[in-house]
């Protein structure tokens, strides 16, 4: 690990600035509610700058952690403040960063916009910080931390089975934390008794030697939390009830950020910390994550509500996360973390837009739209472009990252490959199919006065669409500073388990990251 | 050659004895380890004098402000305590029946702190109700006095002393708002309970001294160290009765059974007093006699402890769920966390009694804060106790639903609170201690407790019946057959249904809008306190924590 000392505490300041203007906004008690609107949208931008800044500052040939700082926290039960990103966590930092300050302006709320704007602002903060931790209790801090501004803005913000959905949400996410708790005391005592310090930092545990019980059952522990965070296939029951319910803003931010923890928690913690398990129990979790594949596919062809519609569709796709994480090679690691992206970026225009529509015809089914392309041409076309990625179609972001993953699976497990290929035909089959449904034909009456994006709505998603084709067309300045992050973990886990990835031609991806340098 | 010095030692032996007869002999007392104790104590004897001897009833603020002065001063002596103790280390007082030491000044800290902020939450109350006089503040000191002396107690006859000066009080104050029937049904249910569990302690006394053929708690020690009982039958009758005893003090199940009631009928701000302290005073006697002295005799109790934190876990938690009282979800919840300190207890070791410790501290501030938002919604005869009294509060008292949200999160677990570091320290002790399956257990009981506190935060933020801007929500058209018999709409949708119904039977009927309540500035400041101590060192643990660590240091032999 290159840990490399920076005189500019980016990572601090990306917590302290969201979570000091939260407090600064929820503080504006007798001022207008623009104004706290525009300052929340300020400091989210802030937020993003120092991201950016962080982003091209990073040494993109280097696989370690960078811009670690580390103060001691509470002393006596080992606990430090100790950040640093890596190349796989600064982009999620960024996608965090990009998101909110989207989810701000695009689905701003009705009532009391001050509390709505000083949760989002928290929520941001406890995102990024847990995508920064390098402390396992701080991470987990963070994590649970995310719960709270989740919980209050689904609860008073939502839609009419708000608290139902909220305290399910809270409630399942609570519970797999509880086995993430006890795991991380676990190891940290594993680890005591192996060298005498007490110490929940990452690089460090990385070190511990485990008996293969104690591997499975650390494993087990983790992924509990993590799949009910992401969530993974039998563990999402909580998911299309919490990202229907909540407001706009809400399921952005849920879906496109939060579900993120969830599969970087798998990365950082499974991955780094129980290789050995990882790997004896990846078949399982491959399984999981073509069930999630096939089974999210199914289960939105039957859909008739875009937001469950979307839910679903998002569990396909965090079953494709799944699928490269667990096959353990580098081209399918590098597609998956390259899937969080886009798998965020895409997801979040979904539910602007579903938003958007919700303003306008009060209605997300199918059904009730009908010929919505007419009198919204620009709304429709906005939708187009971020369906055809979530569809997968090469020259938008979603291709370059399913290819990946896929292409990495067949590597090293080539029949759930195969299996899961037969999921991005199911995603075209809804996707297309809800379009039509609720776009084209001929408008009803009511549907003929719905009025197109105004101009600071397209000024929110023209970001979006940006990015898309952007990552679509030209993924490599990302996919080189993933790349080096992806072979050092692919590295430790073959160093621990002596199972070595099958060799690609041309190096593979390799190639691709390096092929800068010369 | 023997017998004549055995004589002669005899003799000796003999003539001491009629020294001892003509002198009574006083043993030497260092004043500064009662100190707090005689303050506390005198105080509320001078409030009493003080109340008898005016003409008119004594001003609740007059007798308020006395009652913290009183308690500040024995709060500053315990700094000095703990100063005394830092530099000097422990020491015995008394012919070794009181001991100082860390442990001790923590529990006296905590406990004259919790009486400023009883004293602070019972002012509104008390004119609220109409009570004039200091008798309830008088009681209250008493009763903290006695917890002090039972974190004090190096014997068990002082154990039982401080026990029974805190229960006795404690009845009383249960009983105190006599308007109320479920004041004195709790307080009547507490005092039978109570005065049996304290029997069954004095019995476990007495056969724990039959057995050891001592009642002090470092000769207990000692003697179970340097012999093998063969026969250990006694001994670990003696135990096991001692164990009920203070299983009953601190609400463990299965002896729990008083607590929903005592709670639910005692005056508010009592009940905070009494979940705050008692509990404190009878864990500080429970970790120090099982752990100082039954040390040697973990591998029996253990075991015993292990299940009884694992019934109290779960029957706290799952029965917290069903209730619609406030008073008494708060009393499932304290035996939930009763069940978080017993793990510490439970760990046997120096990093448990410290995480129980701590625990012990910021629940405190976190219970007497929630019971004093609950005094206050409680309104005029203390009887909006209905969780539907909180439908809406966001909206009319925005400040004061934040502010129990953020209490209740933190008795959750939530972090930046030092909710989570109360439990995330019993589970490091208990993992430590290599009870894994227990610490999980007490992690899931933590996300079915978070359940409930969340249904109160869920109405607390849900919107008024006059909302114009949705129709009524399906899941909120429930409680039209009255309570308990929720009407389940033709949408409803299996399960998932059934949990909103739950969730939010408790709609009240239309029309009855509960009105804002006003805060009495002597609350707002111990609630202002109490939310203030559990975020700062949420976020800032070191000094806490390390207060806990430190008095730990000079407890495990």
């Amino acid at each position: 690990m290159v840990v490399s000392g920076h005189a500019f505490p980016y990572l601090t300041v990306l917590v302290l600035l969201p979570a000091g203007g939260s407090l600064a906004v929820a503080l504006m008690v007798r001022v207008r509610q623009e104004v706290t609107e525009a300052l929340g949208i300020a400091v989210a931008l802030a937020t993003l700058g120092f991201a950016i800044a962080l982003t091209v500052a990073l040494h993109a040939n280097d696989g370690g952690y960078q811009f670690v700082s580390r103060h001691v926290w509470a002393s006596s039960i080992g606990v430090s403040w100790f950040v640093g990103v890596d190349g796989i966590s600064v982009f999620l930092v960024l996608l965090a960063a990009v998101l909110f300050p989207l989810a701000l302006a695009g689905a701003r709320s009705r009532t009391d916009a001050r509390t709505f704007t000083a949760w989002m602002l928290l929520l941001e903060a406890a995102c990024i910080g847990s995508f920064v931790s390098l402390d396992l209790v701080l991470f987990f801090l963070f994590f649970e931390l995310t719960l709270v501004p989740a919980y209050f803005l689904i609860a008073g913000w939502g839609h009419a089975r708000r608290a139902y959905a909220a305290i399910k949400f809270f409630v399942y996410t609570f519970l797999g934390s509880a086995f993430l708790v006890v795991g991380i005391v676990a190891l940290a005592f594993v680890h005591q008794h192996q060298t005498g310090v007490l110490t929940f930092s990452l690089p460090a545990l990385e070190h511990t030697h485990l008996s293969s019980a104690t591997g499975v059952l650390l494993f087990l522990a983790f992924t509990a939390a993590f799949a009910v965070k992401a969530p993974l296939f039998p563990f999402h029951t909580w998911s299309p009830d919490a990202y229907t319910e909540a407001p706009a803003g809400g399921s952005v931010i849920l879906a496109a950020v939060l579900a993120k923890l969830g599969t970087y928690g798998i990365i950082r913690f499974d991955l780094n910390l129980v290789p050995q398990a990882s790997r004896t129990l990846a078949p399982l979790l491959l399984t999981l994550a073509v069930i999630a594949v096939l089974y999210g596919a199914l289960v939105a062809c039957a859909q008739s509500d875009l937001k469950r519609l979307v839910a679903y569709s998002s569990l396909a796709q965090i079953g494709f996360i799944a699928l490269g994480t667990f096959a353990l090679s580098t081209e399918g690691l590098v597609g998956g973390v390259l899937l969080m992206i886009n798998h965020g970026l895409v997801t979040a225009g979904f539910f602007l837009l579903i938003g958007w529509i919700y303003e306008r015809r009060q209605s997300w089914q199918v059904n009730e739209l009908g010929g919505l392309q007419t009198p919204a041409p620009v709304l429709a076309g906005a939708f187009t472009v971020v369906m055809l990625a979530s569809i997968g179609l090469p020259g938008l972001n979603g291709f370059v990252s399913e290819f990946l993953v896929l292409a990495g699976t067949f590597l090293t497990h080539r029949w759930w490959a195969v299996v899961a290929t037969v999921g991005v035909v199911g995603a075209a089959l809804y996707l297309l199919w809800a379009y039509q449904q609720a776009f084209h034909g001929k408008p009803r009456p009511a549907v003929a006065d719905t009025r197109d994006l105004r101009w600071n709505e397209r000024l929110v998603v023209a970001p979006l669409l940006v990015l898309i084709v952007l990552l679509g067309v030209y993924p490599k300045p990302v996919i080189e500073r993933i790349t080096p992050a992806v072979d050092r973990l692919v590295a430790h886990v073959e160093q621990v388990t002596n199972v070595h990835q099958p060799a690609v031609a041309n190096h593979g991806i390799s190639a691709v990251s390096k092929g800068g340098g010369r | 050659m023997r017998r004549p010095l055995l004589l002669a030692a005899a003799h000796a032996g003999h003539a001491t004895r009629a020294a001892h007869a003509a002198v009574i002999h006083v043993p030497p007392i260092r004043y500064l380890s009662i100190l707090p104790v005689i303050v506390m104590l005198g105080g509320a004897i001078v409030l009493l004098a003080v109340t008898s001897l005016v003409k008119r009833p004594l001003r609740i603020r007059v007798a308020t402000a006395l009652t913290v002065v009183i308690s500040l001063s024995a709060f500053g002596l315990a700094w000095w305590q703990w100063a005394d103790v830092m530099s000097r280390g422990a020491y015995t007082s008394i012919d070794h029946a009181v001991i100082e030491d860390g442990f001790s000044v923590l529990i006296t800290v905590l406990v004259t702190a919790a009486m400023a902020l009883s004293a602070l939450v019972a002012e509104g109350y008390l004119k609220r109700e109409g009570i004039d006089g200091a008798e309830l503040h008088v009681l209250a000191m008493v009763s903290a006095s006695g917890a002090i002396l039972m974190a004090q107690a190096n014997d068990l006859i002082i154990v039982f002393l401080g026990l029974e000066i805190l229960s006795i009080a404690l009845y009383v104050l249960t009983a105190f708002n006599h308007k109320r029937t479920e004041s004195g049904e709790g307080a009547l249910k507490y005092f039978v309970l109570g005065g049996f569990s304290s029997a069954i302690f004095v019995y476990g006394i007495a056969l724990t001294y039959g057995a050891t053929g001592t009642t002090n708690l470092a000769q207990i020690a000692d003697f179970l160290s340097h012999n093998v009982l063969v026969h250990d039958g006694l001994l670990l009758a003696g135990m096991a009765l001692l164990l009920v005893g203070f299983g009953f003090k601190v609400a463990a199940v299965p002896f729990h059974m008083w607590t929903p009631d005592v709670y639910q009928g005692a005056p508010t701000p009592v009940t905070g007093f009494m979940a705050a302290v008692a509990k404190a005073g009878g864990f500080a006697a429970f970790l120090r006699v099982f752990i100082s002295s039954f040390g040697v005799l973990s591998s029996d109790w253990r075991p015993i402890i292990y299940v009884l934190a694992i019934a109290t876990l779960v029957v706290g938690a799952g029965l917290a769920v069903v209730q619609r009282d406030i008073k008494r979800m708060l009393a499932y919840s304290s035996i939930n966390h009763a069940g978080f300190v017993l793990l510490g207890l439970q760990a046997a070791s120096a990093r448990g009694v410290s995480a129980a410790l701590y625990y012990l501290f910021a629940y405190m501030f976190m219970v007497i804060g929630s019971f004093a938002v609950v005094t206050v919604i409680g309104g005029s005869g203390d009887r909006a106790h209905d969780i539907a009294s909180y439908r809406g509060l966001a909206r009319r008292q925005p400040l004061l639903a934040f502010v129990f949200a953020a209490l209740l999160l933190a008795q959750a677990g939530v972090p930046f609170t030092t909710g989570f570091l109360t439990k995330f320290q019993v589970i490091i002790a208990s993992v430590d201690a290599h009870s894994v399956p227990l610490a999980v257990v007490a992690m899931v009981s933590a996300a079915l407790a978070a359940f409930f506190y969340l249904r109160v935060a869920v109405l607390m933020y849900a919107p008024g019946e006059g909302r114009a801007a949705e129709p009524a929500p399906a899941a909120e058209l429930v409680t039209v057959g009255g309570p308990g018999l929720p009407d389940f709409g033709a949408q409803a949708e299996a399960r998932g249904e059934l949990n909103a119904a739950l969730l939010l039977e408790d709609a009240p009927e239309p029309g009855e809008e509960t009105p804002s309540r006003q805060v009495p500035w002597p609350a707002m400041v111990a609630i202002g306190i109490c939310l203030a101590v559990t975020v700062v060192f949420g976020i800032i643990p070191a000094p806490l924590v390390d207060f806990a660590h430190k008095a730990t240091l000079l407890f495990v032999p």
